[in-house]
């Protein structure tokens, strides 16, 4: 579809400013079914009318009429030449599912956690804030999303995209916003009595001004999006004193991980963290994936789920008893413990 | 016997005994029907109020009418008053008790105590819920999503021990059905020969049946969890909530067919009375509603696609939503296609049904929309999704009961409602449900999510409309309450089948006598057989 027109459909329909490539691929999909739907209805509408006109009874008195019966089979004809079009919507939709859940290659992870009534953001080496997020523009960035509390629901309209904030579970979403700008982010899902204020706001920053915000500085669209009353908790967090990897290091000790993990190489009770994070791991079963920060999330919460193979499944679920912002630290931690990342913090 | 049940030459169900007691204690399945058509139309009237409420306080962001407490009550009243209290019992439990004995020519159903009982559950149901809802005033939603439920301080309790109840009343007139049209039907009479109603119930019942124990497992679970926090949806605890989400909706998607099959052989009823024509094919609408009925069950994923499914469940749910969805258009077909040729006369319920295929067809459609994946992921948990889901259950369900009302009015009372005044308020429930609900889907797009007390200021004017709309589809249905009261006493005596139907429920007297057929029923010209010419009034070919 040609930019202008997808413009104009989108101010047809109130679609807000699509801001990733993501978000017109989903909108051309969208303008292809919403069209069809609405000429459906009216076919099935006018049809009806048109019948109704040409056989409406003259008089009171009711006259016979012909017996006729359609074979099923050009129901049947009909159904399937619909349920072609569906599938061709399905086709469609289901590529662009997987490729909103797939997360790109060097994606900024940032941790997501919604609790009432507010959201928090946390990353590796950005300041942790609460009710904005701030992201590089023309990035790849992939949120793990988690809740505190009870369910909650991320929603940003200008990327065509949500994903459920499940308490216990890590969910996760990856968008590239093409330009810079302040995007409103929504709770979606009910979660009690200020779930309509549950609001934040997405930053995106030209990589220059990113990188400023990094060192300390705070850009104006972030400081506007902070002061912005409307925006519930709308302050910015502290900025942590220690990295978070380095807190990552304290709360593993605190929770006792490292009695049965090292991170000096060596086998222990459990396998050590040097080197983990990106390697091969082979499980039990004989599967092999790749070791990335949802993995390392899983390992914790469901440690019976994927046994590594060589190793005793003793290790307990932590699921339900780490903050989130624990869990998101020490997955920086073992993150900062990989081989490629050359020095140990 | 009891005195109800003495007949009398020319008696209706209506005469005889008259006391209060002998309405209370009857096992006239008429009655029974009746009494559930007047207790669903007061939760109609109830959840309707609270409905006018809520689009009131969204006439501006921010508090205006209510505080969120209140608003958050409010909308879960709603919801449950409207799915539990009338959606799901009105068609079935009201019409489908009066019709479906007279339209397989049975003189009851098959259990008539069973069915009494069923509407004594369905009170009692209901006082319960309404008791929660009022009292403590469950703040969760009519989905009651854990762990919110577990937690909210508000009475939760009451009003799942209201639905658990309800669900019962729901179970039992199912069997009730069930065993009536497998064993009930007057001889002679084949499945295939049914009046598409009765399958339409049949699947209905089915659906009931099976579905209905799921979620009264599911309520108990939570009340469970709530009241002794036992972790069986507690992530904390090793519990899972998302295993909540699916058990919901494993009845609750289903539930949807249990308000939506019955509406559907009300239109093919309506149809087939108002254009004199036998349907365009009555097998393609018995294929469909057994499908409906089938597939119904394997869809429920489709309301969980954010919820971390892996891409794969979630294609798989897709195309099962969308394989629903065809039966439902097979029948749309059909019902457009049965015009083709016919006899039409354009009365209140012919309106209804044109309004239901256009309203119907938009939500199906916007159905097959949100069930494809990536779409969804922007509408779902939006005012999109609340848009499709009310053309469903207001543009099509509510929509077939007024003609259902209207098409049977003379049957259950013997008086006829004033034409002119159906037509205006047919006409005017249209406008004001596409002034009510259109708007809802650009909100939707728009990216406001459902459940929003406050909002900002940018989506305002669509609000302000929407709100509009509302009030107009308030003064249309509250002014068919009073024509419709009017005419119990005062609109024209009907004749035994006004509309000249075919239909075998009208080949007996209106209103019908307790027992139903003075003897032995004429079902020999089929139910859809327009070919002849209409025999003079009265009830056909008495033996
Ligand atoms: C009682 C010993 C024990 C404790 C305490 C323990 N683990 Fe483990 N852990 C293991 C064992 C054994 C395995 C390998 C078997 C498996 O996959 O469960 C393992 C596996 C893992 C893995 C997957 C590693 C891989 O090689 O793929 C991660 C990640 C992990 N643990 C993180 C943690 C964290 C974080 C903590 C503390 C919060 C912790 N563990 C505490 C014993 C333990
Ligand atoms: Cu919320
Ligand atoms: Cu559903």
């Amino acid at each position: 579809m040609i930019p202008a027109s997808a413009d104009l459909m989108r101010d047809v329909l109130f679609l807000p400013e699509a801001a990733s490539r993501q978000a017109r691929d989903i909108d051309a999909l969208h303008f292809w079914v919403i069209s069809a739907t609405m000429l459906g209805a009216l076919a099935v509408g006018l049809t009806a009318l048109v019948f109704l006109v040409k056989y409406r009874r003259m008089g009171d008195r009711p006259r016979p009429t012909r017996f006729i019966a359609l074979p099923v089979k050009y129901e049947l004809a009909m159904a399937g030449l619909l349920l072609g079009l569906f599938l061709a919507w399905w086709f469609v939709g289901y590529r662009q599912m997987i490729a909103l859940q797939r997360a790109p290659e060097g994606a900024l992870e940032i941790y997501v956690t919604g609790k009432q009534w507010m959201w928090k953001f946390a990353s590796a080496d950005g300041p942790d804030t609460v009710g904005v997020l701030v992201v590089p523009a023309a990035r790849p960035v992939r949120l793990l999303i988690t809740a505190r509390d009870v369910v909650h629901s991320f929603f940003v309209p200008a990327l065509r995209v949500k994903q459920d904030a499940i308490p216990g579970r890590y969910t996760s979403l990856s968008f590239t916003i093409d330009r810079p700008g302040s995007f409103p982010v929504y709770c979606a899902e009910y979660c009690g009595l200020s779930h309509s204020r549950m609001w934040a706001t997405l930053v995106a920053l030209p990589p220059e001004e990113y990188q400023r915000w990094l060192e300390g500085a705070v850009p104006p669209a972030v400081g506007e999006a902070g002061g912005n009353a409307d925006i519930a908790g709308g302050r910015l967090g502290e900025r942590e004193a220690i990295s978070i990897a380095q807190r990552g290091e304290q709360q593993a000790a605190r929770y006792g991980c490292l009695a049965c993990h090292t991170v000096d190489g060596q086998p222990h009770i459990g396998p050590t963290w040097r080197g983990l994070f990106g390697s091969e791991r082979v499980l039990v079963t004989g599967q092999r994936l790749v070791a990335d920060a949802a993995y390392l999330t899983q390992s914790m919460m469901r440690p019976m789920e994927d046994l590594v193979a060589g190793y005793p499944p003793v290790m307990p679920t932590y699921q339900g008893q780490m903050e989130p912002a624990d869990v998101a630290a020490i997955v920086e931690y073992i993150k900062s413990l990989r081989h490629d990342a050359g020095r140990a913090p | 016997m009891t005195p109800t049940t003495e007949r009398h030459a020319g008696e209706s169900y209506l005469g005889g005994e008259r006391t209060l007691r002998s309405w209370l204690t009857t096992r006239d399945h008429k009655r029974i029907g009746l009494m559930f058509l007047i207790a669903t139309s007061l939760f109609l009237f109830v959840g309707g109020l609270f409905a006018l409420l809520l689009r009131l306080e969204l006439l501006a962001p921010r508090e205006t009418l209510m505080g969120p407490m209140t608003y958050n009550r409010m909308f879960t009243a709603h919801g449950v008053v409207m799915v539990w209290l009338f959606m799901i019992p009105a068609i079935p439990s009201g019409f489908g008790n009066f019709l479906l004995p007279l339209m397989i020519g049975a003189n009851d159903v098959a259990f008539p105590r069973l069915n009494l009982a069923s509407f004594y559950i369905y009170v009692a149901g209901a006082v319960v819920a309404l008791f929660g809802l009022f009292m403590g005033g469950a703040d969760t939603g009519w989905t009651f999503y854990v762990p919110y439920s577990a937690q909210t301080a508000t009475a939760v309790v009451p009003v799942l021990i209201g639905v658990f109840i309800l669900g019962w009343s729901s179970i039992v007139t199912g069997v009730n059905f069930i065993a009536t049209v497998h064993t009930m039907r007057a001889k002679g009479l084949q499945w295939m020969q049914m009046p598409l109603f009765v399958w339409a119930i049949y699947g209905t019942s089915v659906i009931q049946v099976l579905a209905t124990p799921v979620l009264g497992l599911v309520l108990l679970l939570i009340g469970m969890e709530h009241l002794f926090d036992w972790g069986i949806f507690d992530p904390r605890r090793g519990g899972d909530p998302v295993i909540f989400q699916h058990l919901f909706w494993f009845y609750s998607h289903p539930a949807v067919y249990i308000m939506v099959l019955p509406a559907m052989g009300v239109i093919s009823e309506v149809v087939c009375a108002f254009s004199r024509k036998n349907p365009l094919s009555y097998q393609a609408i018995v294929i469909a509603t057994v499908g409906i009925t089938f597939f119904g069950f394997l869809a429920w994923g489709h309301h969980m696609f954010t919820a971390g499914m892996s891409t794969f469940a979630a294609g798989s749910f897709g195309i099962l939503s969308m394989v629903v969805a065809i039966f439902s258009a097979i029948k749309v077909f059909t019902w457009t296609g049965t015009l083709y040729q016919g006899s039409i006369s354009l009365k209140a319920p012919l309106l209804y049904v044109l309004a239901f295929l256009f309203l119907f067809v938009f939500g199906g459609m916007t159905g097959v929309a949100v069930a494809t994946m990536s779409l969804d992921v922007h509408w779902h948990d939006t005012y999109f999704v609340v848009a499709h889901f009310h053309f469903i259950m207001v543009g099509g369900t509510l929509t077939a009961f007024l003609a259902a009302v209207h098409y049977w009015f003379p049957k259950v009372t013997g008086r006829n409602y004033p034409e002119t005044w159906g037509v205006a308020m047919a006409v005017l429930v249209f406008i004001g449900f596409n002034v009510t609900f259109v708007p809802q889907f650009l909100l939707g797009n728009l990216g406001m999510p459902r459940r929003y007390y406050d909002y900002p200021e940018s989506m305002q004017w669509l609000h302000v409309i929407s709100t509009g709309g509302s009030w107009l589809l308030g003064i249309a249905l509250l002014t068919t309450v009073l024509y419709l009261a009017w005419s119990l006493r005062h609109g024209a005596v009907a004749t035994d089948n006004p509309w000249h139907s075919a239909g075998f429920e009208w080949r007996t007297a209106s209103p019908p006598p307790p027992y139903n057929f003075p003897g032995s029923p004429a079902l020999h010209r089929g139910a859809y057989d327009y070919t002849g010419q209409e025999p003079p009034e009265g009830p056909a070919a008495l033996p």
